[in-house]
């Protein structure tokens, strides 16, 4: 899906080529960490996997396609647009879809999630059509060349949107009294009622958290890959495997294993063979489940000495 | 202050509570006493909303409340210290505090949040000293002085205590009561104590009601309940016999 490697100079050394991989694994790991944070923050919320989560990638980022190439609007604005946009689909799939069967048990409303992914991807292809879309480099498209390797501009976009996103949730979920009792419900619903949290608010925001971050993720890696209706396919499965490895439930694993599973996958693709680049996200997640069901979060616990509740 | 008449509620097909009536004057403490499924806790989160009476009604000073969400509930002034303290175990201690005052977060000012804070933090010095650390790294009885704390931060009228001294060594469990008492004396907040201790509960409390199966079985002043030999038999044992004799 990454785009040819245009920016393979004719002789790279194996370290060269090493580096060159770990770089686009960064880029399409950074995006990765994202969609696994929000299957994380509905996870934690609702104890459901919102198997819908690649559809707001990918309505993100045909949004973002629309509004700066068809309404030719700033990047800046086109982004809040998309972003907003996102949210409020998936404030309308928790009001429709999930809300309406709260009191069913997860099974069913992970169904009720593959469900309306399914719906969502069908909209997106009735609106926006099968064809696959090119997105403008948010900046120049020149490589610079680092150590050998070269990389886009737009990566670091990738890198700076990334690390923006991640520290203006953790501001929000550690200065905001809204973020604290969304932590709070994660940790512990009863108690989270019995303080007078309005917990069906805190799982309508989770959604649209969550919707805002997928719609992050499609946007900053849009000028990389191609927009289309259906890659929130793929997209969607690489962050529920990156939120295995990382130990579903955990934020900071959510993003270190998005990260992994990007540079992993890149390696991976590079030195093997670029057809078995999806197949390597699966190999982990299935080694992962067989190994380590509790993936690598509860490590860096233990190494803590803290237990979780 | 408080009525409950004849409350009905329960899990599914489970009938915890068959019929419960009872009420809290103002400024008491009133106990509630019952062995393990007698219902206790499903009362208190009856009247905390969190489970639904399905008959009878549940009355603060004459006005329904048993049709209320647990939001409305505590913004009614009534808050509840879950049982097994259900502290926000990943959270800061004073995270916790501070999300106890969540329901009038619309109501109060930040100072006045920020002054009932120091006041709770009076109450409980161990919390202060705690203010960063994690609540689930407390030990059992710090976690109880939190879980109590917390539920003070919404300012209650009526606080639901459901049983803060299991698992506790005697010396916290006394600490506790006293402090319970202290909250009676000096700040006229009104107390329902849960307990499966009954004989710390009636050390403290004024009038008591014995829950057996989901019914009242027995009620009166603690003194009463004392002197009462079924009470004697079945909730005070054997060592309060020889104490008594």
């Amino acid at each position: 899906m990454i785009s040819p490697p245009r920016f393979f100079k004719a002789s790279m050394t194996i370290t060269e080529q090493i580096l060159q991989y770990v770089l686009s694994g960064l880029v399409m790991g950074s995006s990765y960490a994202l969609i696994a944070l929000g299957f994380t923050i509905i996870y934690n919320g609702t104890n459901i996997i919102n198997f819908a989560q690649g559809e707001f990638v990918v309505i993100g980022s045909l949004l973002m396609v629309t509004m700066t190439e068809v309404y030719e609007l700033p990047m800046p604005l086109a982004f809040i647009i998309a972003v907003a946009g996102t949210a409020l689909v998936a404030f309308a799939l928790q009001r429709l879809a999930i809300h309406p069967l709260r009191n069913s048990n997860a099974m069913t409303l992970i169904i009720v999630t593959i469900g309306a992914s399914i719906v969502l991807r069908g909209i997106s292809m009735f609106i926006w059509g099968k064809d696959a879309y090119a997105m403008r480099h948010f900046s120049g498209e020149e490589p610079i060349e680092i150590f050998g390797a070269t990389i886009l501009p737009q990566s670091f976009w990738v890198f700076g949107i990334t690390i923006a996103a991640v520290v203006l949730l953790q501001l929000f979920y550690r200065k905001t009294l809204m973020g604290k009792a969304m932590l709070a419900t994660a940790v512990n619903k009863t108690a989270a009622r019995l303080m007078g949290i309005n917990v069906e608010n805190v799982l309508l925001i989770s959604f649209v958290v969550s919707g805002a971050l997928g719609a992050t993720a499609g946007i900053i890696i849009a000028p990389l890959n191609l927009a289309k209706y259906d890659a929130g396919v793929m997209l969607g499965l690489k962050g529920f495997c990156a939120c295995i490895l990382g130990g579903l439930g955990s934020s900071g694993g959510a993003i270190i294993g998005g990260i992994l599973l990007g540079i992993i996958e890149a390696l991976g693709a590079g030195l093997i063979s670029s057809s078995y680049r999806d197949a390597i996200a699966f190999v982990i997640l299935l080694l992962v489940l067989f190994v380590r069901p509790q993936g690598l979060a509860p490590l860096k616990e233990m190494m803590m000495g803290q237990e979780k509740q | 202050m408080l009525k409950v008449k004849s409350v009905r509620a329960g899990y599914g097909a489970i009938r915890a509570l068959k019929g419960v009536s009872f009420h809290v004057n103002e400024g008491e403490i009133v106990t509630l006493i019952g062995a393990n499924g007698a219902g206790k806790s499903t009362l208190l989160n009856t009247i905390s909303g969190l489970v639904r009476s399905t008959a009878g009604e549940i009355l603060l000073r004459d006005k329904p409340i048993h049709k209320m969400t647990p939001a409305q509930i505590v913004r009614q002034g009534i808050s509840q210290s879950p049982e097994g303290r259900q502290v926000f175990a990943s959270l800061s201690v004073r995270d916790n505090l501070i999300l106890g005052a969540y329901p009038r977060m619309r109501s109060s000012t930040r100072a006045e949040i920020a002054q009932d804070l120091e006041h709770v933090e009076q109450l409980f010095p161990i919390l202060k000293e705690r203010d960063r650390q994690s609540a689930g790294t407390l030990s059992g009885g710090e976690q109880q002085m939190l879980a109590i704390g917390r539920s003070l931060m919404a300012k209650p009228r009526i606080l639901l205590l459901d049983e803060p001294t299991m698992g506790l060594a005697p010396i916290i469990t006394a600490e506790i009561l006293k402090t319970v008492r202290r909250l009676r004396d000096e700040e006229g907040v009104t107390i329902v104590l849960i307990e499966q201790n009954a004989r710390a509960a009636l050390s403290i409390a004024d009038r008591g009601y014995v829950l057996e199966t989901g019914r009242v079985s027995l009620e009166g002043k603690v003194e009463e309940l004392l002197e009462n030999s079924e009470v004697k038999r079945a909730y005070l044992g054997k060592g309060y016999k020889e104490v008594w004799e």
